[in-house]
């Protein structure tokens, strides 16, 4: 979308631009850089040539270049030229001194956000001056050629570092989850289920007992069974839970305080350009890894797959610095952060192509067709590098692999769409009361004892779950469990329906029909309704501690057992009331119609929909996940209903609201702006404010523009011809000129406070005896974007949103008038939304 | 960028060492089963019987021994059974655990050394007041004095040994930062 909005829009500006050219200077305009214009043979990029429509805004100077001459020039010295001008890096041989690019320019200051449209004819440029040197020699052709290629192993290199990662992650979470019970004699490294690999001493009832496992009461007292033995495993408990979330909690707040969290608010605001210095650095990869394992095996209501995205980015940003594409260009690393979150989910629940489509329909900000396939090859990749690590032992990449296919009935739709409204309802209960409640771990003194607060809630966690086996077991286990249909394999305490004594005679196969429930059915039942409100209740306190915690798997748990629930209700109900007319027909005896599974993977994606609003890529996750292709149509039907029905009681899904709640400068690219305000009423400077801070293009000595700069807080000046006329010539970013200045002055012969500064192409004519000038047309934006006063607010929202401007000048008649930024319009749609327009961040 | 490109060959490196470890312990004889799954019959209890058994014998007559049934029943009874052939990679888990014990006891060692013995050692080295001024100088570091260091600092000591604790001085100002922000203004991570 943002990439066809690009060219539109590029086309739109390009065809005004012509326009007032046209106007102005009828006799400038040579028509030279229209013939340059050539079709862009870059493969590697699919965006319209920006480079030369921008340029038709240089011609709407009014005061154009003393000769022609200067333009001609750089005009015929071919390709790299002509782009440099629209770079805002000038023809290089004017500004002498800085020949080579000054370290540091064009770079950002932390908690900034990017300029897309810089960024982007930034490698454009290098991408043409490859290609243009690459016909000249092999060596460049093979440079060229690696070049292009260096997005692709790129990727590959993502995809085998995250898929590694994950297998490494869920080996290590499985073993220290199970380290919680007791420890394996035949190795310590084996968790429970492969320290019985071989053992031939299970039994069909307690398929994981076996005698070189042993539980820490078996250790210590020697007894197996009984009050003492329960206790001293209960308090084994609860003891490592307190310990694994203290090691998390402290390594985080010791080593990458940015590593808490579940990361994925953050991310997208990445996404969208912000900056957060080190949020995908080698020390928040590694204690996040480390701290992500120690986290689940706590036992806390957490998940492991919104961190996991942060990881893969984490290995993507990591891997950047590699290639030099990617790691001077921010754009273009986004390009690569975006499919990376794809491989994030795709290790994370072993669903690839849900990945992709994670990607695209809920993080991306900018998402051209060239990212959706390396994020596929990038996910395929991730995908087969955990497969080959095989951590679950089932030759499958996900731990809910479900084995039924029994087919569902159209008046089951009615049950799918009521478990959908609860997951609406839950998604939308969940946000406000998650909301609040880290809204006042951000304003009260809650905030300032990370660590007590991680402790309690464990040990709180540890004290309530134990003795309720839903709660004791791992979400994912929990997950895994309630997806799966009971045969007559299953020996669990939620397959404890009676059992019938004649079908087993004539029965074939294992399914088996619908049976009356048992007293062990209705001992899980009921445990599974404690378990349901306690999950409930302490997800809400634990998404957003300080430390690694996603949302997906709690969320998910919560959806499956209310599922579970409804689906033996059902289950129940038409077994007793089989002639009921809804139920005649194909609810007949002896039928297998209801499968309480189905009912649980159906809960889940609603509960899951409700919390995070995906549609799309959670019913391919669903299904991936599952592997029940023929389940779409119930997973979609509650998937829809559940987003209804919680954006019924407010649009933003979770991670909306967190961005929110943090104040990141983030444009929500679904939200539409209606309100009928002008450009006039949002730019800076306000009425009773003091005249914007410009800067000349010629006339200011360094010293003038430096106590400017030191005197005002923003972070970048535009540039007119003159005070008096305020006639806009471009856009200089205050870090640009604080280091040209500072680099001048150090390297530079005899450039003083009073030396000038020049911002035209020519250096005016001054006293023989004066200081020598500062050029500094390197660092000037010749092509600021402009609106004029009376350009309505909804345009210009869209402006900002589909081209990821950072600021955009207003103008009057021609005249500077005033700048909005990316956080002038947060405000302004703040104030708008009753909210405060201070929150947002760093303003 | 020198010790960049070694960060990085090093963790590419770690990733290679992972990916060969798990071929490397794909094949022990310990490492295949075949588990079948029986359930009641007649009066028969359930069973699960396991056998180390390649993939073309993972059925039921092959792993189910002693067959509980008569000659004629063998077929109805197998038929009940599910036999799924699993594999795993015992070199792989018992690598990864240790490799993670291995990261996490040192990162618990230098968080100790850290907090712990790096401050005592100062404050024996230098005297108390130094130390506090320092941290003092930490904490009123701007996020925009950065753009004004950028230059003086990349002309700075050629020294190996001072590029190392350069390099550890910065990164330890970035965690504080980082906390800073997390931990005591709120402002992102909420």
């Amino acid at each position: 979308m943002f990439q066809y909005w690009t060219n539109l829009f590029r086309k739109y500006t390009s065809e005004i631009g012509r326009g007032f050219g046209g106007m102005d200077n009828p006799g400038y305009r040579t028509g030279s850089f229209d013939g340059l214009h050539h079709p862009s043979d870059d493969d590697d990029d699919e965006m319209v040539d920006i480079a030369g429509a921008t340029l038709d805004f240089s011609t709407t100077d009014d005061v154009p270049p003393l000769s022609s001459g200067g333009y001609n020039e750089y005009g015929t010295s071919g390709v790299g030229g002509r782009a440099a001008g629209v770079n805002g890096n000038g023809p290089t041989k004017l500004v002498d001194p800085l020949e080579d690019p000054v370290p540091g320019v064009g770079t950002y200051e932390d908690f900034n956000t990017i300029d897309w449209v810089r960024e982007k004819s930034k490698d454009r440029d290098r991408h043409r001056e490859i290609t243009s040197k690459s016909r000249q020699s092999t060596v460049a052709l093979l440079h060229s050629v690696s070049d292009a290629f260096s997005g692709w192993l790129l990727m590959l290199l993502v995809g085998l570092m995250s898929g590694a990662l994950a297998g490494g992650i869920d080996i290590s979470a499985h073993w220290l989850t199970d380290m919680k019970e007791g420890v394996c004699l035949n190795g310590f490294w084996f968790n429970h289920e492969h320290c019985c690999w071989t053992s031939n001493e299970t039994t069909f009832q307690e398929r994981d007992r076996c005698p070189q496992w042993k539980s820490w009461a078996e250790l210590i007292t020697g007894a197996t069974e009984g009050p003492f033995a329960y206790i001293v495993n209960y308090l084994m408990y609860i003891v490592w839970a307190l310990l694994f979330s203290f090691l998390a909690v402290t390594l985080v707040r010791a080593f990458a305080p940015y590593a808490c969290g579940s990361g994925i608010p953050e991310i997208k605001t990445i996404l969208s350009g912000f900056i957060i210095r080190g949020y995908l650095g080698k020390w928040t990869l590694i204690i996040k890894t480390i701290t992500l394992v120690l986290a689940v095996s706590s036992g806390l209501s957490l998940g492991k797959e919104g961190p996991l995205v942060h990881v893969a980015c984490c290995c993507a940003n990591i891997l950047c610095h590699l290639f030099t594409k990617y790691r001077k260009n921010e754009a273009k690393r986004r390009e690569v952060l975006s499919a990376a979150a794809a491989v994030g989910v795709s290790v994370a629940f072993g669903a690839p192509i849900g990945g992709v489509l994670f990607s695209l329909e809920e993080v991306s900000y900018y998402f051209p067709l060239k990212t959706l396939w390396r994020s596929f090859f990038a996910a395929l990749v991730a995908a087969f590098t955990l497969r080959s690590i095989n951590p679950f032992g089932n030759s499958r990449l996900v731990l809910f692999y479900v084995e039924f296919h029994a087919p569902w009935h159209l008046l089951e739709l009615a049950p799918f769409i009521l478990l959908g409204i609860f997951g609406g309802l839950w998604g939308a209960l969940f946000i406000r009361a998650n909301i609040a409640w880290c809204r006042r771990r951000k304003s009260t003194r809650l905030g300032h004892y990370p660590i007590i607060e991680v402790l309690v809630v464990a040990g709180f966690t540890a004290l309530l779950s134990y003795p309720n086996s839903y709660t004791r077991m791992s979400g994912a286990e929990l997950i895994s469990e309630l997806f799966n249909d009971c045969s007559l394999l299953d020996s669990s305490q939620l397959c404890g329906y009676q059992q019938p004594s004649n079908i087993s005679e004539t029965g074939v196969g294992n399914t088996l029909a619908d049976r009356p429930a048992g007293p062990g059915l209705y001992t899980a039942l009921w445990q599974l309704a404690l378990a349901l409100v306690f999950k409930m209740m302490i997800t809400v306190v634990t998404f957003g501690m300080k430390v690694p915690s996603g949302l997906f798997i709690p969320s998910m748990a919560v959806g499956a057992i209310a599922g579970r629930l409804l689906g033996v209700g059902m289950e129940q109900l038409a077994y007793y009331n089989h002639d009921w007319i809804i139920f005649k027909g194909w609810c007949s005896p002896g039928a297998d119609c209801i499968t309480p599974g189905l009912y649980a993977m159906v809960g889940a994606a609603a509960c899951l929909g409700g919390v995070t609003r995906m549609t799309v890529s959670l019913v391919v996750i669903m299904f991936e996940l599952t592997g029940g292709l023929e389940y779409i149509v119930p997973l979609m039907a509650a998937t829809m209903t559940s987003k209804w029905v919680a954006d019924a009681f407010g649009r933003e899904g979770i991670y909306e609201a967190h961005i929110r709640l943090n104040g990141y400068p983030f444009l929500e690219p679904k939200e539409e702006f209606e309100h009928n305000s002008l450009a006039v009423d949002v730019m800076r400077p306000r009425r009773a404010d003091p005249a914007l801070a410009v800067l000349t293009q010629e006339g200011m000595t360094v010293g003038e523009v430096e106590s400017l700069v030191e005197s005002t807080h923003y972070s970048g000046f535009p540039v007119v011809v003159s005070q008096e006329s305020q006639r806009l010539v471009g856009f200089v970013l205050r870090r640009d000129l604080l280091i040209s200045i500072d680099n001048a002055r150090q390297r530079q012969e005899g450039v003083v406070s009073a030396s000038q500064v020049v911002f035209t192409e020519h250096a005016p004519s001054q006293a023989p005896d004066a200081p020598p000038p500062l050029r500094l047309r390197g660092i000037l934006d010749l092509s600021p974007f402009t609106v004029t006063d009376h350009t309505p607010m909804d345009i210009t929202v869209d402006i900002f949103r589909k081209l990821g401007l950072r600021q955009c000048l207003v103008t009057h008649n021609g005249r500077l008038l005033g700048i909005i930024t990316k956080k002038d319009i947060l405000k302004h749609m703040a104030q708008i939304a009753n909210r405060d327009p201070d929150s947002i961040l760093f303003n | 960028t020198v010790k960049m490109k070694s960060v990085f060959f090093i963790e590419l490196l770690s990733v290679v060492c992972f990916l060969l470890l798990t071929q490397a312990g794909a094949k022990n004889s310990e490492d295949i089963r075949c588990k079948c799954i029986c359930p009641p019959y007649r009066d028969i209890e359930g069973q699960i019987y396991k056998q180390n058994v390649s993939l073309k014998d993972c059925n039921c007559l092959h792993v189910v021994e002693p067959m509980p049934v008569d000659g004629k029943d063998v077929e109805a009874y197998c038929l009940r059974c599910e036999c799924k052939y699993e594999e795993r990679s015992s070199g792989t888990i018992k690598g990864t655990i240790i490799m993670y014990l291995s990261i996490l006891g040192l990162l618990l060692l230098y968080m100790v050394y850290l907090t712990l013995l790096e401050p005592m050692l100062k404050r024996r080295l230098f005297g108390h007041s130094q130390l506090i001024q320092s941290d003092d100088d930490v904490g009123d570091q701007q996020p925009f004095a950065n753009a004004h260091n950028v230059l003086s600092r990349s002309h700075s000591r050629p020294n190996m040994l001072n590029k190392v604790e350069h390099a550890q001085q910065r990164w330890r100002r970035q965690v504080q930062e980082q906390r800073k922000s997390v931990f005591d203004r709120h402002v992102v991570l909420s």
